[in-house]
């Protein structure tokens, strides 16, 4: 019998904390965890719990921070936290760029400015058009995420655009162009965007489909592939349960890897459909664009 | 070993600025010179880089892109994501290898992944991108403190030197231990200035105590004939963006790696 395809685990490089649980103020079709203005799965991080899981990563030796959700700036700690996380690393902060709001920017355009390191911003959008991008995210939600692009833009942000693939690849360079041209227009000059494959969870399972059985990574696939193009090699995610594997799985059971960052740094075996997407794609979390596009 | 020694990042073909560097090197006092690794990509001639490395005695470390050229493999391995970054990364890389002698790429296949020494009483780790992967990219603005402490501990090295990046940087550790990125010969730092980098390292004795000694990192530009090697590179039908950067000193390509702060200190 083969062993199940299990991936080590290297280095805790990444911390992800998962600010606002499942909240959001939108409910995107495609959500993979279904975030909801209403869904309170994962709750809130209290401003405490994130400082004390700085601590134990500092000791841990965590090279870089994220913030995600839900939608991060729903939690009223977020700046704070924001501010202190920069002292000791920089930080990356996934969100849909509908709630912004100039006074917070001021402030962490100050904080960005004393600390060694960088603040990036990654915001959501699913097409260079509200017909693209509307029905998949909701009404006005494209002119609400320009607006925020703009607004980060004004306090010297460079955004990076997330942009799920919903299309086909050969439209890709078409669709991507047109993108930088929009944002130009809305006064961001040197567009920064990235692809992100869809994960066939959640509210996308709904939308479209889910994974067959066939999609999973089997032991004979993992012999010679870089690990390391997976995040759960280098990275755990801090919900309001606890340590979790990654951000993608955290709804599932087996995800939970304890209390303390100590205890989550095992070996974790890769059965679901989403590790499957991650192995086709490679470094879906990271900031840079991952290479493969969809087959 | 004793008194200073200096180290050159990324050459990327720039033989004049390597000769330039080796000239100032020597009139700096230096007991040797190290080398980093990526001899190859974006200038003109690669062939004429090598025997100026292994006359002078320079000790030389592997890069991605040396492992790339020796092995004639597929790509660089610089680890862009990006298909812009990527097509002229292809491009440079082609010309490379297609002007790289047979017995210069054996010669780069020998090469070490890793250097270490002892200098000072003091354990030396040369890298290319980090000890622990070749191509990966530190960032000065995306890479903590605690992160370095820990690398330095577990290779148990006193002052870790790096390249790959085409930035320098330098952060102090605890017990005067170094993490430093010695930047590159191959092209301008993205800075809007024509001049590439090179990095010294010493030792500041306190006269009295000299078991309170510190290490003294130095980054040196240098200025060297970069219109002679603008021609050349229109010569050779190397792409424009290529030469734009050498004349201005912005970078035009490889843009999509840079975090937040490095990619605003640039034009594009
Ligand atoms: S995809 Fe993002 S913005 Fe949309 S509902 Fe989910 S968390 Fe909110
Ligand atoms: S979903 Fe991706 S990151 Fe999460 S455990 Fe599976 S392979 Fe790893
Ligand atoms: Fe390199």
């Amino acid at each position: 019998m083969l062993l199940q395809p299990t991936v080590p685990m290297a280095s805790l490089d990444e911390l992800w904390f998962q600010v606002s649980g499942t909240l959001c103020n939108l409910k995107c079709e495609h959500c993979f965890i279904s975030c909801s203005p209403v869904n309170d799965t994962f709750g809130y991080l209290s401003y405490e719990r994130v400082m004390r899981m700085l601590q134990e990563s500092i000791e841990l030796g965590v090279k870089e921070y994220y913030f995600t959700g839900g939608e991060p700036f729903l939690n009223r700690e977020l700046i704070p936290m924001i501010e202190q996380v920069l002292k000791v690393g920089p930080v990356t902060v996934l969100t849909n760029g509908t709630v912004l709001k100039a006074d917070w920017l001021k402030r962490l355009q100050t904080a960005e400015q004393n600390s060694r390191y960088s603040l990036e911003f990654r915001v959501s959008i699913d097409g260079p058009t509200p017909e693209m991008n509307d029905p998949i995210r909701g009404e006005r939600t494209f002119q609400r995420a320009m607006n925020g692009v703009a607004m980060l833009c004004e306090y010297g942000f460079l955004p990076i655009i997330t942009i799920t693939r919903t299309w086909e690849e050969t439209e890709e360079d078409a669709i991507l162009d047109s993108f930088r041209a929009v944002l130009k227009e809305h006064g961001y000059h040197r567009p920064r965007l990235k692809v992100l494959p869809r994960l066939k969870m959640g509210g996308e399972e709904k939308r479209t489909e889910g994974y067959t059985p066939l999609e999973r990574i089997t032991p004979e696939m993992m012999e010679g592939f870089d690990v390391s193009q997976l995040l759960c090699n280098h990275s755990r995610v801090v919900t309001d349960r606890g340590v979790a594997v990654c951000p993608i799985l955290i709804e599932s059971e087996s995800a939970q890897m304890g209390e303390t960052l100590k205890e989550s740094l095992v070996d974790f075996p890769l059965l679901e459909g989403a590790c499957y997407t991650c192995y086709q794609y490679g470094s879906i979390c990271a900031n840079p664009s991952s290479k493969k596009v969809e087959a | 070993m004793n008194g200073k020694i200096a180290f050159f990042g990324g050459i990327y073909n720039n033989y004049l600025a390597l000769e330039t560097a080796i000239a100032d090197a020597h009139g700096r006092d230096i007991s040797q010179i190290y080398c980093l690794g990526d001899l190859g990509a974006f200038g003109p001639h690669p062939d004429r880089v090598f025997p100026l490395l292994i006359e002078n005695g320079i000790q030389t470390v592997q890069g991605n892109y040396d492992h790339s050229i020796g092995h004639a493999l597929e790509d660089c391995q610089c680890g862009y994501s990006d298909p812009r970054d990527n097509h002229f990364a292809s491009l440079s890389y082609a010309y490379t290898l297609e002007n790289t002698s047979p017995e210069y790429r054996d010669w780069m296949k020998q090469l070490p992944a890793e250097i270490r020494f002892t200098w000072q009483n003091r354990s030396v780790l040369l890298c290319h991108g980090s000890p622990r992967k070749t191509n990966e990219f530190l960032w000065e603005s995306t890479t903590s403190t605690a992160f370095l402490e820990r690398l330095a501990d577990e290779q148990d090295a006193d002052i870790i030197l790096g390249t790959h990046t085409g930035l320098h940087w330098h952060r102090r550790l605890e017990n005067d231990r170094h993490f430093i990125n010695v930047g590159v010969l191959g092209r301008p730092e993205n800075d809007g200035t024509t001049n590439v980098w090179y990095t010294v390292l010493s030792v500041e004795e306190e006269e009295k105590r000299p078991e309170n000694s510190s290490v003294s990192v130095e980054f040196i530009p240098v200025r060297y004939d970069y219109e002679k090697l603008a021609w050349e590179m229109e010569a050779e039908n190397i792409p424009e963006e290529f030469i734009e950067t050498i004349r201005t000193g912005w970078w035009t390509t490889c843009l999509e790696v840079l975090p937040a702060k490095e990619r605003r200190a640039g034009k594009y």
